[in-house]
């Protein structure tokens, strides 16, 4: 970063929420950096949390000041032999995608939006449709440079200070900025991908699909979140793997725009009811069928519309997304659509997705079971019910995931995360709890 | 081999901006500005890694006018164009006192800029090829309260273009003057700007890219800046003097 040396640090002052649009914090956003700027911001002593991209749900990113790492967006070195990419954290996945699809390059794990940065997908350890099989984004991620409360730049890593570099990854840019990553891009033989969907009456009959396909490399499933008793837990199964041979074409979709936040009556049940029947009933026959689909379709549906998250008003969103070992999964699933069913409280879309084996990072959400994430509108009786689902996931030993989160307490993620007391000492041990504060960790106590 | 193009004044947001929009084009680039090779080193890579062009650094005071023909004729390879977004604004009141502030400003938007372009303008007439774009400003368009040194100096830069303009049209090269309104650079971040006339710097790129291509002579970033200049040079000198006060 040195020829930002003579940059000023500036600052904005205004309202910010991430993309559930809920909560919302007054709070001063510090850009521009610098390794100057940088350390100043370190001595000042006034705590901070670094943010991304903002496609975090909650307030994982969010406090009274944060640090814009976005500037920070060089791709500083590629090896072609192994396809390892040294990039600066604030460098988009979408510019990843547009610069090395054309050249037979693609993530080793993608989240559903490509619109993250490096370092957020680092500091929540995201995961793809293809967790089952490649883990964590973490896996694939041989070192990470990042400043820590001193102002020093360290990098860490599975044999260099692994400490760091598992409370780092998932850690919610709790222990420090990172500012690098070198991370080993996967080679593909085609921008296309073969696409198997199939369509279920039940949750078991879902269950059985992604065990059926268990050997693709990309699986996840849409859920009728309307559906009732003997109907629930039906959806839309999709799974897919990259062709062999082919071309490398890549051409990123654009996006439709939502100009406005719509009023918040807009999403309502009739609504919702209405697209989830037809978007079930799409698919015509209950057996499945293969189609030829692009990285784009597949991998970032929601990214065709611009601001999706408008649509839900206002007062914004939030996203329930839990994960249930497996063994607690069908039953523990189950209970939870009766209970919401019950509440009169519809999700407005619903994606299930196997995982597959835990890693070591201490606050990483994927375990291997059953996840699945609900959006819901914010509404009266929203919180009551989501404390009344927090009990049923814990009593399973589930976990709700960080990235997400908005509104979990202190007992919720002692329950779910084991590695959450030592994730504490060790931000404590290194001074990381004084400077680096979210609303998120604050309220829980990170 | 791929055509190159030497952009002067590099570490500037719209320097960078225009190298990735050359580079994404399939041009080579040379990128010159004060302490390149320590100071672009990271963009460098960026800027090969995303577009697999060659990317040389060179470092240039543009100041330093004894330097600038050897700093030309060491490039090895001629560039096809050359883009000079050098710019200093300065500040007004100092330079108003102070004749060295003066002289900075005035040298490093207009002499230093043009003795370098001179040296330009004789090879490529010579080899009766290539495209020279200078980065100018509305500001020179009419001298204002707040910033007539600058606006001079920018004054003198388009005058001196159009000139050069003339000079080397019938030798096939082409010049072309951009004047930027307000662009969302480093230098204007802290300033509240108007967003419908203000450009990003992948805007202004985009837009000096595409005019480049067609020959333009003379372009305003944005484009609605041409209207709204051609009002303000037409207000009587009575009533600027005494009612325009920006
Ligand atoms: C439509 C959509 C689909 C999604 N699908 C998935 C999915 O399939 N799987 C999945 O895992 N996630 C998914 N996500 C969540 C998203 O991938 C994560 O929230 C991700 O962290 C966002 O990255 P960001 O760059 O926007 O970071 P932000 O949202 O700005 O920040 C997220 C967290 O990362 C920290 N952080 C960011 N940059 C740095 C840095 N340089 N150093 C230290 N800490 C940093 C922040 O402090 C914060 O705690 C989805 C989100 C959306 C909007
Ligand atoms: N931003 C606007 O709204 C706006 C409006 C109208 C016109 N412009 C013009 O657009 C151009 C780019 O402006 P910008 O906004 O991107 O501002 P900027 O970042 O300040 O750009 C000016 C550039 O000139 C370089 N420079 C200054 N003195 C130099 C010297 N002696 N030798 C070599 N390089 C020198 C600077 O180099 P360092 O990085 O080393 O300082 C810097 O890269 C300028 O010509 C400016 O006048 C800008």
């Amino acid at each position: 970063m040195g020829e930002s040396a003579s940059v000023i640090m500036r600052q904005k002052v205004r309202d910010f929420s991430a993309w559930g649009r809920y909560p919302r914090v007054h709070g001063e956003l510090v850009y521009g950096v610098s390794p100057e700027g940088l350390a100043s911001l370190l001595k000042s002593g006034d705590p901070f949390i670094p943010l991304g991209n903002r496609r975090s749900y909650g307030d994982s990113a969010l406090a009274a000041r944060m640090l814009d790492v976005r500037p920070c967006n060089y791709m500083l070195d590629f090896d072609p032999d192994n396809g390892l990419l040294h990039a600066q954290a604030g460098v988009l996945l979408s510019d990843i995608l547009e610069t090395f699809v054309p050249r037979g390059w693609f993530l080793p794990v993608t989240p559903g939006t490509k619109h993250v940065t490096v370092g957020g997908a680092i500091a929540s350890d995201v995961h793809g449709k293809n967790h089952h099989l490649d883990g964590c984004f973490s896996r694939w991620v041989k070192e990470i440079s990042i400043i820590l409360p001193g102002g020093q730049v360290v990098s860490c890593s599975r044999s260099k200070k692994p400490e760091l570099f598992l409370a780092t990854c998932g850690g919610q840019g709790l222990t420090g900025v990172i500012l690098e990553a070198k991370f080993y891009l996967k080679k593909i033989d085609s921008c296309l991908l073969k696409q198997v969907t199939v369509r279920t009456n039940n949750l078991m009959e879902t269950f059985d699909a992604f065990e059926q396909y268990r050997n693709m490399p990309y699986s996840v499933a849409w859920i009728d979140g309307t559906a009732k008793g003997p109907k629930t837990g039906r959806g839309i199964f999709t799974s897919a793997s990259f062709m062999k041979g082919g071309d490398f074409d890549y051409r990123p979709h654009g996006s439709m725009d939502i100009p406005v936040d719509f009023p918040t009556f807009f999403m309502n049940k009739a609504l919702l009811s209405g697209f989830n029947f037809l978007y079930y009933h799409r698919t015509q026959e209950r057996v499945s069928y293969q189609q030829v689909v692009d990285i784009d379709t597949f991998f970032y549906p929601l990214d065709r519309i611009g601001q999706w998250n408008r649509l839900y008003g206002r007062r914004g969103f939030v996203q329930y997304h839990f994960i249930l070992p497996k063994r607690q999964s069908l039953d523990g699933i189950l209970e939870i659509m009766r209970e919401i069913d019950r509440s009169g409280i519809s999700p407005y879309l619903a994606v299930l997705k196997l995982y597959g084996m835990e890693n070591r990072n201490l606050l990483s959400f994927p375990l291997e079971g059953y996840g699945l994430a609900l959006d819901f509108k914010i509404q009266k009786g929203l919180f009551d019910l989501l404390d009344r689902l927090d009990n049923k996931v814990a009593a399973r030993g589930g976990r709700l995931y960080l990235t997400k989160d908005s509104r979990m307490n202190r007992k919720m993620v002692e329950k779910g995360y084991p590695g959450v007391w030592q994730f504490r000492r060790f931000r404590r041990s290194h001074d990381m709890d004084k400077m680096f504060q979210s609303l998120q960790s604050r309220r829980l106590g990170l | 081999m791929m055509e190159s193009v030497l952009i002067l004044g590099a570490k500037s947001d719209i320097g960078k901006a225009l190298a990735r929009e050359y580079a994404r084009h399939g041009y080579d680039l040379i990128l010159a500005a004060r302490d390149a090779g320590t100071a672009l080193r990271d963009f460098a890579s960026d800027l090969r890694i995303r577009s697999q062009r060659n990317v040389i650094l060179r470092s240039l005071d543009i100041l330093s006018v004894e330097a600038h023909e050897d700093f030309y004729f060491s490039l090895g390879k001629r560039p096809a164009g050359v883009i000079c977004v050098i710019g200093y604004m300065g500040d007004q009141t100092a330079a108003s006192k102070d004749f060295r502030e003066f002289k900075r400003i005035t040298d490093t938007n207009y002499t230093a800029v043009a003795c370098f372009l001179n040296v330009v303008a004789n090879d490529f007439q010579r080899r009766r090829k290539g495209f020279i774009i200078g980065i100018s400003s509305v500001a020179g368009d009419r001298g204002r309260k707040k910033n007539y040194i600058y606006g001079a100096s920018k004054a003198a830069l388009s005058a001196y273009l159009s000139g050069l303009r003339a000079r080397l049209y019938p030798h096939g090269v082409h010049v072309m003057t951009v004047k930027p309104g307000f662009v969302k650079t480093r230098m204007t971040m802290a300033i509240k700007l108007p967003p419908i006339l203000t450009a990003t710097p992948e805007d202004a790129a985009r837009q000096i890219y595409t005019a480049q291509k067609k020959d333009k002579d003379v372009i305003y970033v944005k484009g609605r800046w041409r209207l709204i200049m051609g009002i303000i040079r037409l207000i009587p000198e009575r009533i600027f003097k005494a009612y325009c006060n920006f």
